[in-house]
């Protein structure tokens, strides 16, 4: 089964608030790979909005994302490009 | 963040009287208000900024749970209320199902990075089954602290 894992940094102002972690969810959930993403200490479910809020990922925070799965390539991408385009938060 | 620390003790309501979720909003609101978490004269504008929230996109993340909240610059700090309803609440929630539980957070707005600590110090405990199901059960205002103290503990 094809893997895939991408480093990013949170780069918005406000971090991985509850408004930008349902953006993460609804990208992850248009995959059907497995998606988990990382602080070093923890690993959460990228489609479970409770978890991604346990990472309190903050401004600067580096995560990792791991996709496991048929489309588990263009997850990984289409999580990155989210972040990088700060979650187009308009904050 | 523990949540003994984020929780105000006096704003932890064990049988909530709204039985809408606007209404427990409200409840929940007046709670932290006359605990003295929050200065009364933002009670209209914090009831409304945290409707808004929800009517985006509702905090009732499933299994039983919202987390509304608000972020306000005349607020003095992080405060939380809890609530727990009988009947349950239709929060519009992402499961389609009542709320029982009820964490409600206000964050001063320039502090993003503690708004997202205390999220954190809800949600690890919220994700436990164990929690949710004891809140969910607690009958008294003691239950719940007793509850919130053995979480900060690590005992649930």
């Amino acid at each position: 089964m094809p893997q895939a894992s991408v480093d990013v940094t949170i780069i918005n102002r406000l971090g991985l608030h509850a408004r930008p972690a349902m953006s993460v969810v609804d990208v992850a959930a248009t995959f059907s790979s497995d998606v988990k993403i990382s602080n070093g200490t923890q690993t959460v479910d990228a489609k479970s909005i409770m978890q991604i809020m346990m990472l309190a990922a903050t401004q600067g925070t580096a995560l990792q994302i791991h996709a496991d799965g048929p489309d588990a390539e263009q997850a990984v991408a289409a999580l990155k490009d989210l972040v990088d385009r700060k979650f187009d938060d308009p904050e | 963040m523990k949540l003994t620390e984020l929780v105000v003790e006096d704003a932890v309501i064990a049988d909530l009287q709204a039985t809408q979720r606007d209404d427990v909003i409200e409840e929940l609101v007046a709670a932290l208000i006359d605990a003295g978490a929050a200065p009364a004269e933002l009670k209209p504008a914090l009831i409304s900024e945290i409707l808004k929230r929800e009517k985006n996109g509702s905090t009732g993340f499933g299994k039983g749970v919202a987390v509304p909240h608000v972020k306000h610059p005349d607020l003095p700090k992080l405060a939380a209320a809890v609530g727990v309803s009988r009947a349950g609440v239709d929060f519009n929630a992402l499961d389609k199902q009542p709320v029982y539980s009820i964490f409600l957070l206000l964050s001063p707005k320039d502090q993003p990075d503690e708004h997202l600590q205390a999220m954190e110090g809800i949600f690890s405990n919220l994700q436990k089954d164990r929690f949710r199901s004891f809140l969910r059960q607690s009958q008294t205002r003691e239950d719940i602290l007793e509850l919130l103290g053995e979480a900060d503990a690590k005992q649930i």
